[in-house]
């Protein structure tokens, strides 16, 4: 029964090709995965949009959405008719084409990625051998869709938003890949599929997923830090600073075009979520042994939605950094500790097994994290902290 | 071959020939990076996965990039008056068009000395890593040493400016290879208004 839940849509696929000639099955097999995705997560995107104006809402003490429907769920159905009924205005001195590329391109690449994510046991688009590859190749050509929408809007908020997005992401990018070659390091493939199997297996009922190792943690750490920039997420959301930018690239973006950026920009959250939990939690793996009765996708979801919570949680809670801040955080203290990683990551290959590795590796990183943050500090001259509240 | 071959051929170069005649700089960045695409698309048909991402992964992901942050910062992206074409084109023209010939000539002539292997050599990931690291460990650390040295460039001539200039925007940091200017967002401000008038 276990078995067959888990097994549900790839038995569901098979049943469904069963009917159809031998030479159809591929390509229609093929094109009912990729229909399945492109509707689900744009699904998944209208639910958090609700969670996340609920979530925020709460944070700051007022309700949130709580007109439409009960308890407001049904906000997104009026938020999609509004933008698809709302009037595509291009300004008049805009670049034509490549202001109508930009949101397209965007959607476009951001999709691409879930075609190597593992989604549950034997749920993946294509297992390829470079799957991580394909991934990082498809992030990096959405900083070129962020730009095409910046420069073609004619606007300098736009081209400001857009310079500050694409320089922000290519910083972050580094760090995003250098925190991943860790995991490639220590599985031997780039095969996202290879990557969970390396992980999936127990002892005395737990789980063996890269976070609970030294420098897996530390790369884990590195990686959401890295992606929530990637993703232009609060703090990291200068790009589309309301208080200093209007809305960053997509300021003369209206109608269903704006929505196209906001799905894209979701949707990339989801992905970079999906991708992390592939790397680091162990991807659609059960937490404890004795919890693999329920089907697999449902943990890579659920995975996928908490990491959801934690982007609102963050951005309920931290202030927006300044761009020399993000800039020096990049360069000088992610970098540096994704490097010495690569280095902690090694001596764990090498040392063996043992307690030893877990005290010398532990060590090191404490260590260098503690300098590199004191070092940091040190110039900065923080005087003591002081409180005022409101009469 | 196929048709695949040729709709992927034709995507290519008609990207770069639009890079080449298009008169809006950014737009023949653009075209520049369809023309990249197309030349990963070809990677990917001849099963070279590996080549065919990191094709995409430095070239549109980063060079394109860099191309387009050079243009805006360089006062670049407006149209001279008297048009792209410098008065030597047609110089330019036969020098390209000579060494064209000579490449084509070398390819034809190098081509029947090839093992004329029937079935597709399988390279997968796996093995140009293990290559990579292995026999060719010492090409592969002279170039990370040569990359090492450029951003370390980079960072020099950032700081140089620096110093001169009095931090106004607050240091923006060693600053990346690509993005290491010292001046934010004044050089944007002014170059889009100056481009709105026109």
């Amino acid at each position: 029964m276990t078995e067959r839940l888990d097994q549900i849509f790839v038995v569901l696929k098979h049943w469904l090709l069963g009917y159809l000639p031998e030479s159809w099955q591929t390509p229609v097999g093929v094109v009912i995965s990729v229909v399945c995705i492109i509707g689900l997560y744009p699904a998944l995107f209208a639910i958090t949009t609700v969670l996340e104006r609920k979530g925020v809402g709460r944070i700051q003490n007022r309700l949130g959405p709580n007109r439409v429907g009960p308890y407001g769920i049904l906000q997104p159905m009026a938020d999609g008719i509004k933008s698809l009924t709302k009037e595509d205005i291009v300004p008049t001195s805009a670049d034509a084409v490549v202001h109508f590329l930009a949101p397209i391109i965007l959607v476009v690449t951001v999709f691409m990625g879930f075609a190597v994510l593992p989604m549950g046991r034997n749920m993946v688009l294509v297992d390829m051998d470079a799957g991580l590859l394909f991934y990082f190749a498809m992030g990096a050509s959405t900083e070129l869709s962020v730009f095409m929408a910046g420069w073609s809007s004619r606007n300098k908020y736009s081209l400001l938003g857009a310079m500050r997005a694409v320089a922000q992401m290519i910083s972050y990018e580094v760090a995003l890949l250098l925190s991943s070659v860790v995991i490639v390091m220590m599985t031997g493939s780039l095969s996202l599929v290879k990557i969970v199997e390396a992980q999936n297996h127990y002892s005395y009922g737990l789980p063996h997923w890269f976070i609970f190792t030294p420098w897996g943690f530390a790369a884990f750490i590195m990686y959401a830090i890295a992606g929530t920039a990637e993703t232009n997420r609060s703090p990291f959301d200068l790009p589309e600073g309301e208080s200093e930018l209007v809305a960053g690239y997509h300021t003369e973006y209206s109608g269903f075009k704006f929505a196209l950026f906001f799905l894209g920009e979701y949707v990339a959250m989801f992905s970079i979520s999906g991708l992390g939990s592939t790397l680091f939690l162990g991807g659609w793996m059960a937490p404890f042994a004795a919890l693999q009765f329920i089907p697999s996708w449902i943990w890579f979801f659920g995975k996928l939605f908490v990491s959801m919570g934690v982007f609102i949680w963050v951005r309920g809670t931290l202030p927006r950094l300044r761009q020399d801040q993000l800039m020096n955080f990049a360069w000088k203290f992610v970098l540096p500790m994704c490097l010495l990683n690569l280095f902690v990551a090694a001596l764990w290959r090498f040392m063996g097994d043992g307690w030893l590795r877990w005290v010398v590796c532990s060590a090191i990183l404490i260590l260098a994290y503690v300098s590199i943050g004191r070092e940091g500090m040190r110039r900065k001259q923080f005087g003591p902290r002081s409180y005022r509240y409101a009469e | 071959m196929g048709l695949v071959f040729y709709l992927i051929s034709a995507f290519a170069v008609g990207g770069a020939l639009a890079a080449v005649l298009l008169k809006n700089l950014v737009h023949a960045a653009l075209a520049l990076t369809i023309a990249f695409f197309g030349l990963a698309l070809l990677f990917l048909r001849l099963d070279a996965q590996f080549a065919g991402f990191a094709q995409i992964l430095v070239y549109v992901g980063a060079v394109a990039i860099l191309v387009v942050f050079a243009i805006l910062l360089t006062k670049g992206s407006e149209v001279p008056k008297d048009g792209v074409f410098s008065k030597s084109w047609l110089a330019g023209l036969a020098i390209s068009a000579g060494v064209f010939a000579v490449l084509a000539w070398a390819v034809m002539q190098a081509a029947p000395s090839l093992p004329n292997e029937s079935a597709v050599p399988s390279v997968s990931v796996n093995d140009i890593g293990n290559a990579l690291m292995s026999r060719y460990v010492l090409p592969l650390e002279i170039i990370a040493v040569l990359l090492t040295a450029a951003p370390l460039g980079a960072v020099i001539v950032a700081m140089h400016e620096k110093a001169g200039k009095q931090e106004k925007l607050g240091a923006p940091g060693p600053g990346s290879p690509r993005t290491s200017s010292g001046s934010w967002g004044g050089d944007f401000v002014s170059e889009t208004w100056e481009t709105r008038k026109n």
